[in-house]
């Protein structure tokens, strides 16, 4: 419950990211400025299938735990769940690092500045809701897992799984 | 990171309550996990920041009244000093005075009790959020020993003034105030989180969503209100940030939107407003049933018009920028939204009338605050339908009428709801009544001179004085004797209404020294915190109440007593 209503809180936070990022593109002559590199395409859409993944992943290790399953197949999918998320932070790290060779920071212009703030604070996300992935699973491997910690991180990766989508057709692709 | 601790927290501090250890002074008074100390924490600490923003004003008021000359207790007043004064009053006010006063010390001490369970959700969440608000405390006020001074580019901090050294030239002084005041957001998030849960998930036996008193419902539907539009200003905080240490283009002229800032900043700035009043009206809806023993009039109107100030306030926040460039269409629209809200807002003055009406009303100190607090309020919002007409605006804007405009909504709602709150609560907190007469000298005192200071300045405000400005003399027609006349009446005003608050300190001193007991009940009133003892222990009551009846069973026809309580099963 306290949960969700911080997620809420959350989606607030990245509309009015992405709700600024269109306000200050209305008024720009050209976006994606003509100077700056663009964005990869094709390998972040690999990477969002990727986190898609991990969450299928995180929904039949909960579906799992609530059945009569054995444990082992619970702690199977949830670190299935958490490789899948970590490569997904990963390959995003190496995209960052090619895009600053190519010349595109958060100096450089304000598009570049809106697309390491929202896909960063998005990365942020992504490593914290990792950090309690990683909580729960070492919390279920040693049997003191309470049902409503397992709830709260699911929620908050489902949110950081879910939210992908959106960033990916408004920042990149759009 | 907020997440994590919310969950882990839940459910052992629950079997925590069944025992009550004894406690050394550190962890019953400091670090405490109980509700009533949080709420009495934030309270205190909100009362402290109150007296340091009351000094603010009273130095750049003593200025005004007598520019240049020699302040008593302070000394020469230097441009950037009257800034950062101005600035940090603004910021002090809203958000380390009304927010932990209203919300935040108000909510922790009664959510619990008047609902009638041992403590909040997330006990420790509890504890976090004040540690992080007092950080943010201290933080802020670190700010006026920084190298360059306090931030002074206005509580509402409009880039590009904010976001570059070059023009605020406070190079340390804005970005601790942004940091202070993300912090503070945190806080507030994470006590607004336990709020809503508690309420929703700990209430007594028996007592259904609708036998919540008023007060309850205002303080959530509040913190919803705060949780859906504090992101996009948490958002704006992160782009300025960057705007200042990093260098970035956000909000920058050439490349960004300086405009942008002020919609995320009155996205949500103006719900806040709405932050702010609810709570105090939830207490008004509490004391003039109490004080004129009848039940609310309209209680779930009350409590759905509320909903609908909550969605509303959402869509109103154009109307602070009628003269930064926006669209006049969309002008057109947002000051449309701003006196639709009235509309809800009037309802819930006139239940509160409807209350009143053919009672039988006992002017007692609590009471007294309650009904300044309607009249006053009235005031400020009657004034605020000028200001939300886009056309007057342009003529309005930034002037003292603006000044005078929100200062009657805020005043009413900060201190005179805060002394209705501190005078009703006194008895339940402290267990010792407080002296009736000096509260009324109190009273009276400080509501006379609180119209002496915000009435000449609506008359300035009227003839052209803007805000915010350290010396008047490069503008002629703002220097004549008569203008100088009304900022001085205003000052003196000030300086009678900070004397007249010496009757209620007195008064706590007294009271707490050698009060009369107060007892359980000594309003005879009907909700669940009165029938806990006074003050309440730790865990409230030795066994939680069960609730039979709505809160507001007063004068029922055919019962000796004029109250029946919510627990009392016949």
């Amino acid at each position: 419950m306290g949960m969700l209503f911080f997620v809420a809180c959350e989606l607030m936070f990245f509309a009015a990211l992405i709700s600024a990022m269109f306000v200050v593109r209305g008024s720009a002559r050209e976006w994606p400025p003509i100077d700056q590199p663009r964005l990869p395409l094709l390998t972040t859409a690999a990477n969002t299938a990727i986190l898609l993944t991990s969450g299928i992943m995180l929904w039949l290790a909960s579906r799992a735990l609530n059945s009569s399953a054995s444990p082992t197949i619970t702690s199977r999918w949830l670190r299935w769940s958490m490789w899948l998320g970590t490569l997904f932070v990963a390959i995003q790290g190496m995209e960052w690092v090619r895009l600053i060779k190519y010349g595109l920071t958060m100096q450089s212009s304000s598009y570049g500045s809106f697309f390491y703030l929202i896909i960063g604070a998005h990365a942020a996300h992504a490593v914290i809701a990792l950090g309690l992935l990683a909580h729960v699973y070492h919390s279920f491997a040693s049997g003191s897992l309470r049902l409503s910690r397992f709830w709260a991180a699911q929620v908050f990766w489902y949110f950081v799984v879910g939210l992908w989508p959106f960033l990916y057709v408004l920042v990149y692709v759009l | 990171m907020t997440s994590s601790s919310v969950h882990a927290d839940a459910a052992p501090e629950a079997d925590s309550h069944a025992h009550h250890a004894p406690q050394s002074f550190w962890s019953k008074y400091i670090f405490s996990v109980d509700h009533k100390i949080i709420g009495l924490q934030y309270t205190l600490t909100g009362i402290f920041m109150a007296v340091v923003g009351v000094y603010m004003s009273y130095v750049f008021r003593m200025h005004l009244a007598n520019p240049a000359a020699h302040i008593p207790f302070y000394g020469v007043l230097s441009p950037a000093a009257y800034n950062s004064l101005v600035t940090n009053h603004g910021t002090i006010m809203i958000f380390w005075v009304a927010m932990p006063i209203l919300l935040a010390g108000l909510g922790n001490y009664c959510i619990p009790l008047m609902i009638g369970c041992d403590d909040m959700v997330f006990p420790r969440v509890n504890r976090l959020s004040f540690q992080v608000f007092f950080l943010s405390t201290v933080l802020l006020l670190v700010g006026f020993m920084a190298p360059g001074g306090a931030f002074g580019g206005a509580w509402t901090s409009y880039p590009p003034l904010s976001a570059k050294v070059e023009y605020n030239l406070t190079p340390h002084g804005n970005v601790i105030w942004l940091l202070a005041v993300a912090l503070e957001i945190v806080a507030f998030l994470l006590g607004g989180i336990n709020f809503v849960t508690t309420a929703m998930n700990s209430r007594a036996k028996g007592m259904k969503m609708f036998d919540m008193p008023v007060l309850v419902w205002m303080i959530v539907i509040a913190t919803i209100i705060f949780m859906m539009s504090v992101g996009p200003l948490v958002a704006g905080a992160v782009m300025l940030l960057l705007d200042q240490t990093l260098g970035t283009h956000f909000f920058a002229a050439q490349g960004g939107d300086p405009v942008l800032w002020q919609h995320l900043f009155w996205f949500f700035g103006h719900p806040e407003v709405y932050v702010l009043l609810l709570p105090e009206l939830g207490v008004v809806c509490e004391i003039i049933c109490v004080f004129s023993r009848k039940p609310l009039f309209g209680y779930k109107t009350i409590v759905y018009t509320t909903f609908m100030v909550g969605i509303l306030s959402m869509i109103v926040w154009a109307h602070h920028q009628f003269i930064a460039g926006i669209d006049p269409r969309m002008a057109s629209i947002f000051s449309l939204t701003t006196i639709i809200i009235s509309i809800p807002v009037a309802v819930i003055m006139f239940a509160m009338i409807a209350t009143l009406f053919k009672g039988s009303i006992e002017f007692k100190v609590p009471m007294l605050w309650a009904i300044g607090l309607i009249v006053e309020f009235l005031l400020g919002g009657v004034t605020g339908i000028y200001l939300g007409s886009s056309a007057l605006d342009v003529y309005f804007h930034d002037t003292y009428f603006v000044v005078a405009h929100f200062h009657y909504t805020l005043i009413p709602l900060v201190a005179f709801g805060g002394f209705a709150i501190f005078t009703y609560y006194f008895p339940k907190v402290t267990g010792k009544m407080l002296d009736e007469r000096l509260g009324r000298i109190h009273f009276w005192g400080s509501a006379i001179a609180f119209n002496f200071i915000f009435i000449p300045l609506f008359f300035s405000g009227l003839a052209g004085e803007h805000r915010r400005i350290y010396d008047y003399s490069g503008f002629a027609e703002l220097t004549t004797p008569h203008m100088q006349s009304l900022r001085t009446m205003a000052t003196h005003a000030l300086l009678v209404m900070i004397a007249f608050q010496i009757p209620f300190v007195i008064n706590v001193i007294k009271s707490l020294l050698k009060g009369a007991p107060a007892g359980a009940n000594p309003w005879k009133a009907n909700t669940l915190e009165w029938t806990a003892d006074s003050p309440p222990p730790h865990g409230n009551w030795a066994e939680l109440p069960e609730v039979y009846r709505g809160p507001y069973e007063y004068s029922v026809p055919g019962r000796e007593q004029d109250y029946w309580p919510q627990n009392a099963a016949n």
